[in-house]
């Protein structure tokens, strides 16, 4: 799946390396659109993104293609935002801790997605780095 | 999400995803990825099985762990998850009013079990265009079109009609899942369109557009590309 989708290119690709994975800080960061409740709504074609607390859990879908499942997301919200599973690692000392906040764009993006790579996704890279964040988990919708 | 790694990466945070298409980040190369054959929308797999869950991340984070000093790394998950595409077996309400389209008949019958999700879940998918009471006006709306008035005509309440299915469609999987409990991947979408009155009506709405000359955004995102 997924062979014929036009996709941006890059000439190279980034290289961080991690701390030790109990020592790193973590978050998740989706194209699945969610959002809280109350949060404005992504609008079809919305570049933008949303903040989500860590401890928030009143969170539904923006998605606006009909053309996946949504109904595991309203099932366990794991399944695309495993926040639960994380603070679990953080328990157990796998990761060192959580991230205070976490992100969320529209995975429906316009073909060259310039907004994100010059002005969204840096702005959410930069709140990252503002958390001291050391791993980024990305999920897809 | 590929997009993303990139960003981030470049300004010094490590990153990993989670693929669920192996030829796009065969192309677009960001540093990390766990390819998982799972159904699109459930990136971790199955919902409700944390031990899954877990081994999905386990597996994505030890792409971290590596003296490799660049990428791109792609790893496959060794477990497949497939999609479930036979409608899922859940009760759907009597006729009660035959002075009713049926489908406005059924989508008042489930609300009371919509409204036990929404109390039970804490808040609804249901809003982007119109609200739960508005629902059945929405299918009135629908029937309508799909019986042959112009869909020029036709107050469509909410107006975006690929707003207005999301809403629809979320009342119905919401209540749905109060009544069955959990559904396979696409298990829903194929009820919903292949079962319920609504789902059949939409889908005749959304031909009768297409055939009345409306514009290709109006009608096609109203159901999945493949119906």
């Amino acid at each position: 799946m997924g062979k014929n989708l036009p996709v941006p290119t890059f000439d190279g690709t980034a290289w961080a390396s991690a701390p030790r994975l109990r020592d790193a800080t973590v978050a998740i960061v989706t194209s699945a659109a969610i959002h809280r409740a109350h949060d404005d709504r992504f609008s079809a074609g919305d570049t933008g993104y949303r903040m989500i607390p860590s401890d928030a859990r009143d969170l539904v879908m923006g998605h606006w293609s009909p053309n996946f499942d949504h109904t595991g997301f309203q099932i366990d919200l794991n399944v695309v935002f495993p926040i639960d599973r994380l603070h679990e690692l953080a328990a157990d000392k796998v990761i060192g801790r959580v991230a205070p906040r976490h992100y969320s764009f529209a995975g429906n993006q316009p073909d060259d997605v310039s907004t994100i790579r010059l002005d969204s996704g840096p702005a959410v890279a930069a709140e990252l780095k503002r958390d001291g964040v050391d791993v980024v988990l990305l999920t897809p919708v | 999400m590929s997009v993303l790694a990139h960003v981030i990466e470049a300004a010094g945070i490590s990153t990993v995803v989670l693929a669920s298409m192996r030829p796009v980040v065969e192309k677009m190369r960001p540093p990390r990825s766990l390819y998982c054959e799972f159904p699109l929308g459930r990136p971790l797999g199955i919902p409700g099985d944390a031990e899954f869950q877990h081994r999905v991340l386990t597996e994505a984070f030890s792409l971290l762990d590596t003296t490799a000093d660049h990428g791109p790394i792609i790893r496959d998950f060794d477990e497949v998850v497939e999609s479930d595409e036979q409608p899922v077996a859940c009760a759907l309400p009597p006729r009660f009013d035959p002075n009713l389209p049926a489908c406005v008949d059924e989508a008042r019958g489930l609300r009371n079990a919509y409204d036990r999700a929404v109390a039970k879940r804490g808040h609804t998918d249901v809003g982007r265009a119109v609200d739960a009471d508005t629902i059945p006006e929405v299918l009135a709306a629908f029937h309508r079109i799909a019986s042959g008035d112009d869909w020029k005509t036709v107050a469509i309440p909410g107006k975006n009609t690929v707003a207005v299915m999301h809403d629809i469609r979320a009342y119905y999987e919401e209540a749905a899942l109060e009544l069955v409990g959990t559904a396979g991947a696409r298990s829903l979408e194929a009820w919903f369109f292949e079962a319920t009155e609504a789902g059949k009506t939409t889908l005749a709405a959304r031909q009768a557009i297409k055939d009345g000359g409306g514009p290709f955004p109006f009608w096609f995102y109203m159901a999945p590309g493949h119906r």
